[in-house]
């Protein structure tokens, strides 16, 4: 009698770049491992090229993202954390097996992330009546100001938290019309593989959010240094042997803006304040006179 | 009914503010901890009057030593009495300096004119009583800052050193002062190499408002104390105000080091004169934006974009109304245009004229006598101009204006945004909705509509992309001198 | 008239918008004709006209250029009585006033003209016979204007043939500001036509206008339907002239020389009462319209009590002491 054990289907782990899932270009994948050594998967090492791929992907949706009103930003931000929420038990395996330890822990970071989806989905139109204001001139002039989104931000997602520390930098940059380019974890990207499988399903138009797999050291500085970059969020640097400070001396080229790492990989869990959107975003102000 | 014999010509009074007004010193030293000081290597510079070349004073050039000195008097002081009184006190000190300000306005006037060359109407009733507002208004910010937004307790950051230009010399250093000590930092301040005289002028006030030694430290210097100031370790913010590339240097510098930084750098600004516009004050706004200070301004509206349709109407208003600017004296009040800052500026605005030239754009200037004496420059126009010209890419900072035409909406927001700058933006139309959509659409960080070159203490000032981060004006000034939760 | 105002209206406004041809207001009695023609001239920013006004208000005036100019302002300065309790006395004493301002100074030039009812100018016309002074009347129902075309009419026939060298008409406010533009038209041209060989000044009353736009519009509904000088008041109303509004009509005259060479004028009345302010508005004609603007023929101050301070002012000039109030006539 044959033995007919079903053999289960893996999944080949690819880069999101332009809403497809493409190999890296160079052909290259590396082996990942769970915390307790196993081998979880071959996933794509991004190159240099493929890095600039998705900044033109990012830099092609951003104009069409910028420009949705807030509230269908936010209901596309909401969209994912019902979709995340749905594969729930996928992500807490799949957080245990990249950062081990118990599970209760990771199911309480896995609804951590998706709650921050939906906390930052309520912000999309709420952050220009907290930031923006009308300015009270001396003169016969209306003088408005606003949060404006700065363009594609690169992202070096958190080392050590998967899920949630990858949440917790995205999303804040695309809520205000951002786009994305994120270098997930090097040691730990399965968790953001699966995030780009819900965002492919999801309502977040193409190139919005563009995902590698791969090193800092080979991609950090491809990002610091591109042009149409506007800005950079270093938080994944930290506990690497990257430099953050050439990272931060590359990303004066175009006067980026630029979040350094902290020393250590904080606590993600921590709430939130409004200045992880403002960070990356512009102040317009507008002017025009009063008169008859 | 008679006929009348004209005058010969319409006269305007010379109508010269007394230099005396500016009570000019022969010499001016550090102002470092409460005390005038010469620097400790005794060096010094000269700076002049760019309307003649004369020596107007000495000014001490400060060396990494009175760096030193000037940022532990700062570190001193940010650990006392600044930081332990209330944000009531604080205010009283601030609205102080501004009443004193105002009282000497008419000194600071002058002296801002005879130091940086700008006519006196414009130090008179633009530069100097913007100043006063800002002390004014960053004054009532002290006391209130739990409301601001930065969290319930929010505290001052340390140590700002703070670097300025020399084209709104003391504006520029009322910018970067006012909401600094507002939020209870201390400061080492850098005015600009040819501009340093109101600056110390303003260390004097301070120490007559008894404000506590070494809250401000001002040391005057050229590129190299810029260099020490913004290096030093024991400073906790940077604030520059000046070029995009001396501002990638800076960004550079900081890097990695964990100090704070802000930029306010250059600017290409676009000035989009649609064909429903109202012309005659379109014009005004033309001149304003970019012949005022003589164009040496960041958000200067240095690209005119017409509309095809009225471009040769506009054009030829704005030439005729070129020709009536009164270029000369700065002290004298009837000045629309008054002296190049330096030698070296003029140098930069003849090059990229120059450059115009010879990539066939065509040239018009004013036709009026330059003074023999100092560095001048008449107002220029270039027309037949394409994106393509450096002369619509790189910032001039003179009396220089390219113009370019569009025909759509979205032609003119295409070459508006196609710079690497995003400082301003001007529009032009009498349609509200164009109004609001080409706000929304501009990459920049003011858009004027129907105006341009306005400034007030409380609307937010800053650049998009290569025009730098952080903005300076308003609540929003605030934020970078307070450490704010960073989410 | 009505061939020189198509040719005005037209292309000067192909000049200024580059979008309203010739055609459009071929028909100075068509309302819908007048409409598209005024609506295509440019806008005037409020904020950025009194800006520019201000601006202008900063110049200071040489010595020299000062005493020509409050000569100038003398020359330029329509005394004017407009009022209910005027008497044959009344009058005779101001236009003798307008013909020697000081009597102590025979260099003290006259006036450009003395501007009363119709029914006091035959108690002005022999004092200022023989001097270079016009007699000049306010008619067709002044200030209000609420009358019959055919009254209004009589009143200027009644005014022509009392001697009036010069009339100063209202236009149809009413008119104007419900959109009857062909109406306001045609009531100039009525006028201008009775007028005959006299100027006419049409008055805008632009403190009823209200809107800088509106003041731009109805100057070049004024100069296309005839006007030889546009004004800005009556006197009757507040605001009456103000830096904005006569800084946007000298840019309705100077676009009018520009674009036709037709040469119109522009007279500022009420509300001016100092040398100070008059030598301002002699900046703002001097600086928007032109050198060329700067004469009586082109400019001109509609004042009752200005005389007497450009007199004091003068003396000052010349003395260096300031004058008193005592030493200058009230008339």
């Amino acid at each position: 009698m044959a033995d007919d054990t079903r053999v289960a289907v893996r999944r080949t782990a690819k880069l999101f770049v332009g809403g497809a899932f493409p190999r890296s270009e160079s052909g290259r994948s590396y082996p990942v491992h769970a915390s307790n050594g196993d081998l979880l998967a071959h996933v794509s090492q991004a190159s240099r090229k493929d890095a600039r791929d998705a900044v033109v992907a990012a830099r092609g949706a951003w104009s069409g993202w910028a420009a949705r009103t807030p509230y269908n930003r936010g209901q596309v931000l909401y969209r994912v954390a019902e979709l995340m929420e749905g594969r729930r038990d996928q992500f807490v395996e799949e957080v245990r097996a990249a950062e081990g330890g118990r599970k209760r822990q990771h199911s309480e970071q896995v609804d951590a992330a998706i709650d921050r989806w939906v906390w930052y989905a309520g912000w999309a139109d709420k952050l220009a009546q907290v930031d923006g204001a009308q300015n009270p001139v001396a003169g016969p002039y209306f003088n408005f100001s606003l949060p404006e989104p700065t363009g594609v931000v690169a992202v070096i997602a958190p080392q050590q938290s998967s899920l949630l520390g990858l949440v917790s930098v995205l999303a804040p940059v695309i809520v205000t019309g951002n786009t994305a380019v994120v270098l997930a974890s090097a040691e730990r990207p399965l968790p953001s593989i699966s995030l780009t499988e819900v965002l492919a399903t999801s309502d977040v138009p193409a190139g919005v959010i563009n995902l590698l797999t791969g090193y800092p050291s080979e991609i950090a500085p491809v990002l610091a240094a591109h042009m149409e970059v506007a800005a950079i969020d270093l938080s994944g640097v930290a506990g690497t042997d990257v430099d953050a400070g050439e990272l931060a001396v590359a990303a004066a080229e175009n006067v980026k803006r630029v979040r350094m790492p902290a020393e250590r990989e904080p606590d993600w869990s921590r709430a939130p304040t409004p200045r992880a959107m403002l960070r990356f975003t512009e102040t317009k102000t507008v002017w025009h006179p009063i008169g008859r | 009914m008679t006929e009348l014999d004209h005058p010969a010509e319409w006269t305007y009074a010379p109508a010269p503010e007394s230099r005396d007004i500016a009570r000019l010193r022969s010499s001016y030293g550090l102002f470092i901890g409460g005390e005038f000081v010469d620097a400790a290597d005794g060096a010094t510079m000269k700076t002049i009057n760019p309307a003649t070349e004369e020596v107007l004073a000495e000014v001490a050039v400060a060396g990494a030593a009175d760096v030193d000195a000037a940022v532990a008097a700062a570190r001193k002081a940010a650990g006392g009495p600044w930081r332990s009184m209330s944000g009531a006190q604080r205010a009283k000190y601030l609205f102080r300096v501004a009443r004193v300000l105002a009282e000497r306005s008419r000194e600071l006037s002058v002296l801002e004119t005879l130091d940086n060359g700008k006519p006196i109407r414009e130090s008179r009733d633009s530069d100097i009583p913007a100043v006063v507002a800002w002390f004014f208004h960053y004054a009532g910010w002290a006391d209130k800052l739990e409301y601001a937004g930065y969290g319930p307790s929010p505290q001052p950051v340390g140590v700002a050193g703070q670097v300025i230009p020399w084209n709104f010399p003391l504006l520029m250093a009322a910018w970067k002062l006012a909401p600094a000590l507002a939020t209870g930092n201390t400061v080492v301040l850098k005015p600009a190499e040819t501009t340093p005289l109101t600056a110390m002028v303003l260390a004097e006030i301070f120490a007559e408002a008894d404000l506590p030694p070494g809250v401000v430290n001002i040391v005057t210097g050229a590129g190299e104390t810029g260099r020490h100031l913004v290096a030093h370790p024991g400073v906790d913010k940077v604030a520059f105000t000046g070029s995009t590339e001396v501002g990638k240097e800076i960004q550079r510098r900081v890097a990695g080091t964990g100090k704070r930084v802000t930029l306010e750098l250059g600017g290409k600004a676009a000035n989009v004169v649609f064909e429903d516009a109202a012309i005659d004050q379109a014009v005004e706004g033309i001149v304003n934006g970019i012949f005022f200070n003589q164009g040496h301004v960041c958000c200067a509206g240095s690209r005119l974009l017409v509309q095809e349709s009225v471009a040769d109407a506009v054009l030829d208003r704005l030439k005729e109304r070129l020709a009536t600017l009164r270029l000369g004296d700065p002290l004298d009040k009837n000045t629309d245009i008054g002296a190049i800052n330096s030698a070296e500026q003029l140098q930069r605005i003849r090059e990229l004229s120059d450059v115009g030239d010879a990539e066939g754009a065509e040239r018009w200037q004013v036709d009026c006598d330059l003074p023999t004496q100092g560095y001048w420059f008449p107002p220029t126009l270039f027309t037949g101009v394409s994106q393509s010209h450096r002369i619509a890419r790189e910032e001039i900072f003179g009396p220089v204006l390219s113009v370019l035409t569009f025909r759509t909406p979205n032609e003119a927001v295409e070459k508006a945004n196609n710079s690497p700058y995003g400082l301003s933006a001007g529009v032009w139309t009498e349609k509200g909705s164009r109004i609001l959509w080409m706000a929304e659409q501009l990459r920049a960080g003011v858009v004027w509509a129907n105006t341009f070159n306005r400034f007030d203490p409380s609307s937010p000032f800053g650049g998009y992309k290569e025009s730098g981060f952080g903005r300076e004006g308003g609540r929003h000034g605030l934020e970078p001198y307070l450490e704010v939760d960073d989410g | 008239m009505g061939d020189a105002s198509k040719s005005v209206a037209g292309s000067a406004a192909g000049t200024l918008t580059g979008a309203v041809s010739a055609h459009l207001v071929e028909d100075l009695s068509s309302d819908a004709a007048l409409r598209a023609f005024l609506g295509g001239l440019p806008g005037v920013d409020e904020v950025g006209a009194a800006g520019r006004a201000a601006q202008l208000a900063t110049r200071s005036i040489k010595r020299e250029s000062k005493l020509w100019a409050l000569d100038a302002a003398i020359r330029m300065t329509d005394l004017t009585s407009l009022e209910g309790a005027d008497t044959p006395g009344r009058i005779r004493q101001l236009a003798a006033k307008a013909v020697r301002p000081d009597p102590s100074d025979a260099d003290v030039p006259s006036d450009a003209e003395v501007c009363v009812y119709p029914d006091m100018l035959p108690h002005a016309a022999p004092v200022v016979a023989g001097s270079s002074v016009a007699l000049a009347s306010v008619a067709t129902a002044f200030p209000s204007g609420r009358a019959s075309l055919e009254v209004k009419l009589a009143d200027v026939r009644d005014a022509i043939s009392a001697g009036a060298d010069e009339v100063d008409m209202v236009i149809d406010r009413g008119a104007f500001l419900s959109g009857r533009y062909a109406q306001v038209a045609e009531e100039i041209a009525a006028v201008k036509k009775a007028t005959g060989s006299a100027h006419l000044k049409v008055i805008l009353e632009t403190g009823e206008l209200q809107t800088l736009d509106n003041v731009r519009r109805a100057s070049w509904l004024a100069i296309a339907s005839g006007a030889d000088v546009i004004k800005t008041s009556t006197g009757k109303v507040s605001p009456a002239a103000t830096p904005s509004t006569v800084l946007v009509m000298l840019q309705a005259v100077r676009d009018v020389a520009r674009a036709t060479g037709k040469v119109v004028g522009v007279k500022a009345a009420g509300g001016i009462r100092t040398a100070k302010d008059a030598v301002r508005y002699l900046v703002l004609v001097h600086e928007v319209a032109g050198v060329e603007w700067l004469t009586p023929e082109r400019f001109r101050f509609g004042a009752s009590t200005l005389l007497n301070d450009l007199l004091m002012q003068r003396t000052k000039q010349l003395t260096g002491r300031y004058h008193g109030r005592d030493y200058v006539t009230l008339d």
